[in-house]
């Protein structure tokens, strides 16, 4: 991973504000669809997708990739502008999300869109898949010095409300054990889901001291500041003796006022105005600049 | 008579014939397949001894991994390692593995197309003294509705070695069934094993006066395929002609020869143990329908759950043995 600068901060937060763009248009030409993950997660995806992730867009099968496995599969919106914008499919193809026959499938199916690692959208398992893909990588490394085979990261996105699941913590167990350390997780701390905020629907905190009670290294982080999540990744890919776990904090539907910390915003259909309002918002940034198209 | 063709055992009706549990084959397998293919990983849900995965991992201890009590999480992590590159089994019991990791073999293995075997362990109420919670009674419905997943049920522990080297071989997630009992030991090295073509191991006898058509089809998978070819002993000498059929792969089903032996018989009798609901009763029930309905009755638990017992009592409670695969037999004639 190269080092970070001013200048490429600059073209990340760009690049951040045009995905919140790309998932508002998506979601509302969907009809339904998920929006204050993908909002809230917005900086994360474009620092994988731009800075950190050593891949080749043009060959999504290249054996070498680092893996991002998108656990909280329903942020997908997210995921698609980030893979069309770095450079996997074409830009026009992001309107048809959920549609008829569109590779851009409501949650993510891996047979239909290069870049997709695996399949999800039920919550709890992406852990355990990265865990599989953490351990061929080692296996691969072992059976063969000196070459580049088996030397992958893999990352692996995860929202809070997921680790309800007990399957999550299953992985989690089982990464603390065999001490995975090209494994990392980031998870989005949001604080909300579907029922409401996740401290009223049923707890989570202390988080940061379940995965490290798991023998997980565990780092916090503002989720939307660049310099804060690169420095983060590059802080695990340093730490040799366990998988480390990046706690995110950030705020759903970020970039739109109206959107922001409002649970309901999880997945709401579109009300007339709305989807104007939030473009406007995110292409003057939140007013601060005049946009072309007023 | 037997079927030459299908090279079984002839010490098949002997008293002392060979007995060993599926599940041994099941391991042999393994370690055979790990030594041909290094890209073969194993993982266990604390059963490595009881489900014979204890050999492969003593063997190849890099390629196996202990997932503690914790199927979601085995199914889970073997979906990754299949979209990986590599060739993982997943071993437990049935109950447990399908079962509690249902949804996690649906998305991540079946709908994700990872290269995953999974091996399901104790089935059938044969499983014995652990009674119905470890007696898995419903599995072969549960992996049949999904898309993408084969099914094979071994009937000896010959076929279980054969059927692990097959799905280490396919491409695609499979489903092995594996008991815990030993089990006669019928089939031989010579005797066909494909995955997806049905064999015929008895047919009618031949011969002076004796009706050469079949009257019956019974169609078996599993170690109760030795209790059809006892009734259809039993049945020949009763002058009824039946045709005994191994249908190790339920899903895809070999419909072509079942649908032209029903066309030959007129009436089928299905054997496995599992409920008669949705399992291979299901499945030839389902092919009949649409091709060539016939009179069928179906072997196997009637809807309800096993208990604690000896293996041999517990068939014979619940109307698996070889006396109540000779009524279903006079029944369906009946029927015809």
């Amino acid at each position: 991973m190269e080092e970070i600068h001013e200048k490429k901060i600059k073209f990340l937060e760009e690049t951040a504000n045009r995905l919140r763009q790309d998932v508002i248009k998506m979601v509302s030409a969907a009809g339904s669809g998920h929006i204050a993950g993908p909002l809230g997660m917005a900086e994360i995806f474009t620092a994988f997708y731009f800075h950190i992730l050593n891949h080749k867009p043009k060959q999504p099968d290249w054996p070498q990739r680092d893996r991002l496995v998108l656990s909280n599969g329903h942020t997908c919106p997210a995921l698609y502008a980030a893979l069309a914008r770095s450079g996997y499919f074409p830009v026009e193809e992001l309107k048809t999300l959920r549609e008829l026959g569109s590779r851009l499938q409501g949650h993510p199916h891996r047979a239909r869109l290069p870049g997709i690692e695996t399949t999800s959208g039920p919550l709890g398992c992406g852990l355990s898949q990265a865990i599989g893909m953490a351990l061929a990588a080692r296996l691969d490394r072992n059976g063969s010095t000196g070459s580049p085979r088996g030397k992958y990261r893999v990352y692996c996105l995860m929202s809070d409300a997921e680790h309800q699941e007990g399957n999550t913590w299953e992985a989690a167990m089982f990464a603390g054990k065999n001490k995975l350390n090209n494994l990392t997780a980031v998870i989005d701390r949001n604080n909300i889901q579907i029922d409401g905020f996740t401290e009223n629907v049923m707890p989570l905190e202390s988080l940061r001291a379940k995965y490290e009670s798991f023998n997980w290294h565990v780092l916090e982080i503002n989720g939307h500041d660049f310099y804060q999540i690169i420095s983060a990744v590059a802080e695990a890919q340093a730490i040799y003796e366990k998988p480390t776990a990046i706690i995110a904090h950030t705020i759903p539907g970020k970039g739109v006022s109206f959107m922001e910390r409002n649970y309901l915003w999880h997945s709401k259909p579109f009300r007339p105005g709305e989807r104007e309002a939030a473009l406007k918002e995110l292409r003057t940034f939140g007013g601060k600049i005049k946009s072309e198209h007023e | 008579m037997l079927n030459p063709d299908a090279h079984l055992s002839n010490k098949i009706f002997d008293e002392d014939i060979p007995q060993k549990p599926t599940r041994d084959g099941f391991g042999e397998g393994l370690v055979e397949a790990g030594g041909k293919n290094q890209n073969v990983v194993v993982l266990c849900a604390d059963v490595t001894e009881s489900t014979r995965v204890a050999d492969f991992a003593k063997k190849f201890p890099d390629r196996f991994f202990e997932c503690g009590v914790a199927e979601q999480n085995m199914a889970t992590i073997a979906a990754g390692l299949g979209v990986s590159g590599k060739i993982p089994f997943i071993s437990s019991y049935a109950t447990f593995s399908p079962g509690r990791n249902w949804e996690q073999i649906r998305t991540t293995i079946a709908y994700n197309d990872s290269n995953v075997k999974i091996a399901g362990h104790h089935a059938g109420i044969s499983t014995g003294g652990d009674g119905a919670t470890h007696q898995a009674t419903e599995d072969i419905a549960m992996m049949r509705a999904l898309p993408n997943i084969k099914v094979i049920v071994p009937c000896d522990a010959i076929e279980a070695e054969k059927a692990t080297l097959a799905a280490a071989h396919i491409w695609g997630p499979i489903y092995l069934r594996f008991g815990r009992e030993k089990s006669p030991v019928f089939t031989t090295e010579k005797t066909p094993f494909v995955p997806g073509k049905a064999e015929i191991f008895w047919v009618p006898r031949a011969g002076r006066g004796q009706a050469k058509k079949p009257q019956v089809l019974i169609v078996g998978c599993g170690h109760l395929l030795y209790q059809a070819l006892l009734a259809a002993r039993d049945l020949e000498k009763e002058k009824i002609g039946t045709v005994v059929l191994n249908s190790h792969t339920v899903k895809p089903l070999d419909r072509e020869k079942i649908v032209s032996l029903a066309k030959k018989t007129g009436a089928v009798v299905t054997v496995e143990e599992h409920q008669v609901s949705g399992g291979l009763g299901g499945a030839v029930a389902e092919a009949l329908a649409e091709h060539y309905p016939v009179p069928i009755e179906f072997v196997g638990l009637k809807n309800t759950f096993g208990e604690s017992g000896l293996p041999a009592q517990l068939l014979e409670k619940y109307g698996m043995g070889v006396s109540h695969i000779k009524v279903a037999v006079k029944k369906v004639l009946r029927r015809k």
